[in-house]
């Protein structure tokens, strides 16, 4: 099932629609191979989460997807006790009589007591193999990270009252950061690194081609020249490839064929999302780059 | 791939490594291996594909991977590319070659790269000369000597940074902690505490939210006109980075430098030494809507998560004539929970807000605190945990 090569794994990657760079694939590669976490940093909308989604469906692997938010707990992450059934068989215990408090205690901690949050579900070893998210791990808060370490180092989970459980098999792990804190050395050191950068042209158009297909290749090429000139100026916040392809769709919808000044005005806030850069790039600024985008992708004549 | 190979690679990556190690990198053991084992699990005939095996496995920081290529680039060689980029060179004329620029952190490997030996003192101040004249001369680059501190006026220090109230202290979060007088009830420990009792609760278990600090980002001016003040504030600032968790630091004059990591060192004379290395421009002018702006736009997302209090020390006297500062002052204004401005350079009374840098900054920060007299880490930490009355921020405002 596992691909064997970082070609295989390229291929598994494009057949769920995920155009990657050779770097990436040998990161995801080796990270299958070794059954070490994926740690994938980069700025927002650079399609990180997007490569455990497709990684499950490739690897035909169920996605246990865990969201990070600060103050998340192990309630909310790992497991629960569920307590109100517990009450209540102490409760049933009680009125059968004869309760010894050895095998009420184990009665009690029994499996059927404890749900399973996304972290127990994902090494849960009477459930199918997972790929397990953690994703946007920096908006969780420090004490989440140092209790994650044991999960990423032996793929298992301690539960005092009921005891550890292993992975049968071990989950796939990535987690990803949009670097809103710096991530504890702890967790790096556990994890294959890596950045994920934007993509270069012909990359992204690549990716606008899968993921937006009914925009012409011409608009799809000046899309992408003009959001990598946009790349170059001096935001607030960069415009990332999710916003280029809702771009190439929203200037599809208004039945554009090729980027005008105008056009690029009206939809600048499907690109840019801080009042100051759209006031930054709207207008002079805005038709430059359109100037230059079009210069850059018109056909090329001979000897000019 | 016979043995024999495998063992010379091995030895190569082993090298390698060290090469890293010496370089600044924090390559470990285990890093190490686990390059080892990747090694085998790509195509070695793919550079690309070793680079990449090589930096996903010691490289854990974005930070790091320019040095982590260049290192790639000096060490793994091929013997035949030089001469072919040197004929490629030749044949396009050279127009295509960028500006002459060294790329950050070879100067460092050079260093890595030479077999290791103490230099003799002279020539390491020659050498200390020469970093100075080949950087930018447009900023007075110098490195800051700090005087000794003996360990009773670190004790002492630390002993008055224990005193520190800032604003806005406490803050509760989402976790919480046993409390037995707590206003919310833990289930899970009474469960556990009944079973002790046959099943029959007796206590009910309580619990209370955890309240912490929340992250404190010092933003510190080290200017000319600050250059008096620069030894208190560092002993100021490493002993708050040592005292509490989440600490950012960052020091400004005509750059920005950041220096967390250099002062998380327990000693302080480490930690100094450290600190006037990684700072280039001690004493020089002050760019602050600069330095500002640029804190918003590479840090500000990394380090003002979570309710995050900024500190800004600096005297508001900009250089540039507080080009831009007020458009970066509103920006870090609205990113953070609570903007406090530290001014030292208000040596009397009847101050008033004259200067376009203190009149720019003025309208967007939640607190001013000016300081008389600086002198001890004290009148600092008082003035920092001083109360401030709405009446007093009023009056700085109508004033500028």
């Amino acid at each position: 099932m596992q691909p064997s090569t970082v070609a295989a794994t390229a291929a598994l990657l494009a057949s769920g629609g995920y155009v990657a760079d050779t770097a990436l694939a040998t990161t995801v590669h080796l990270a299958l191979a070794m059954g070490r976490p994926l740690f994938l940093e980069g700025e927002p909308g650079t399609g990180k989460t997007e490569i455990a989604k497709v990684l499950a469906t490739g690897l035909d692997r169920r996605l246990v997807r865990l969201q990070c938010y600060d103050g998340l707990d192990l309630s909310a992450a790992a497991y629960e006790w569920d307590h109100a059934r517990q009450l209540m068989a102490i409760r049933m215990a009680e009125a059968a009589g004869g309760t010894d408090r050895q095998s009420l205690a184990s009665d009690i901690y029994g499996r059927e007591f404890l749900q399973a949050r996304p972290l127990l579900s994902a090494i849960d070893p009477d459930l199918p193999p997972s790929v397990l998210l953690i994703d946007e791990l920096d908006r969780a808060d420090e004490p989440f990270e140092a209790f994650l370490l044991e999960l990423l180092a032996d793929f298992q989970l301690t539960i005092p009252e009921y005891g550890t459980v292993h992975a049968r098999t071990k989950p796939v792990v990535v987690l990803t950061s949009n670097r809103t804190r710096e991530v504890h050395d702890a967790i790096r050191r556990r994890c294959l690194y890596h950045w994920v950068d934007y993509p270069d042209a012909r990359r992204e158009r690549e990716i606008l081609a899968r993921k937006a297909p009914g925009v012409s290749a011409t608009l799809s090429a000046e899309v992408v020249a003009f959001v990598q000139r946009l790349r170059k100026e001096d935001l607030f916040k960069l415009p990332g490839v999710a916003e280029t392809i809702d771009w190439a769709a929203a200037l599809m919808h208004l039945d554009a064929h090729e980027l005008a000044p105008a056009a690029v005005d009206e939809t600048l806030g499907v690109l840019l999302k801080y009042q100051d850069d759209i006031a930054k790039i709207r207008g002079a600024e805005a038709a430059r780059l359109v100037t230059e985008a079009k210069a850059a992708t018109a056909p090329r004549t001979p000897f000019d | 791939m016979d043995a024999a190979d495998t063992g010379k690679l091995a030895a190569n990556i082993m090298h390698f490594a060290r090469l890293l190690r010496r370089a600044g990198l924090p390559v470990g053991p285990s890093d190490m291996l686990a390059a080892q084992r990747a090694m085998r699990l790509v195509d070695l005939g793919s550079r690309a594909q070793v680079r990449t095996a090589l930096r996903t496995t010691m490289v854990h920081r974005h930070e790091h991977q320019d040095l982590f290529d260049q290192a790639f680039l000096m060490f793994w060689r091929d013997p035949t590319a030089a001469a072919t980029a040197k004929a490629i060179e030749l044949l396009s004329g050279g127009k295509e070659k960028p500006p002459e620029r060294t790329p950050p952190g070879s100067r460092r490997l050079a260093e890595a790269m030479e077999p290791r030996r103490e230099p003799p003192p002279d020539a390491r101040r020659e050498e200390k000369i020469e970093a100075v004249l080949t950087v930018s001369d447009r900023e007075r680059l110098q490195t800051m000597d700090f005087e000794a501190m003996s360990a009773a006026e670190i004790a002492l220090a630390k002993s008055e940074i224990r005193k520190l109230v800032l604003p806005l202290d406490l803050r509760r979060t989402r976790r919480r902690r046993p409390d037995p007088r707590g206003p919310h009830i833990d289930l899970r420990a009474t469960i556990r505490q009944s079973l002790r009792q046959g099943g029959e609760i007796f206590d009910i278990a309580s619990s209370r939210k955890v309240e912490r600090p929340p992250p404190l980002v010092v933003l510190c001016d080290i200017s000319g006109s600050m250059s008096r003040y620069a030894q208190i504030l560092l002993h100021f600032l490493h002993a708050v980075a040592n005292d509490r968790d989440h600490v950012s630091t960052f020091l400004f004059g005509t750059r920005l430098s950041n220096i967390t990591r250099q002062l998380r060192h327990r000693d302080p004379e480490v930690a100094f030494q450290m600190v006037s290395h990684a700072v280039p421009d001690w004493s020089g002018g002050t760019r602050i809507g600069e330095a500002i702006e640029l804190f918003n736009r590479e840090w500000a997302r990394r380090v003002l998560g979570q309710g995050a209090v900024v500190l800004l020390v600096t005297d508001g006297l900009d250089r540039e004539g507080a080009k831009g500062l007020a458009e970066a002052m509103d920006r870090l204004h609205r990113s953070c929970t609570r903007l406090v401005w530290l001014n030292p350079l208000l040596r009397w009374e009847g101050f008033q807000p004259r200067s376009q840098g203190i009149r720019a900054m003025l309208p967007h920060v939640d607190e001013f605190r000016p300081v008389h007299n600086l002198a001890s880490l004290r009148d600092l930490v008082a003035t920092l945990s001083r109360p401030l009355s709405r009446a007093g921020m009023e009056k700085w405002r109508t004033a500028a």
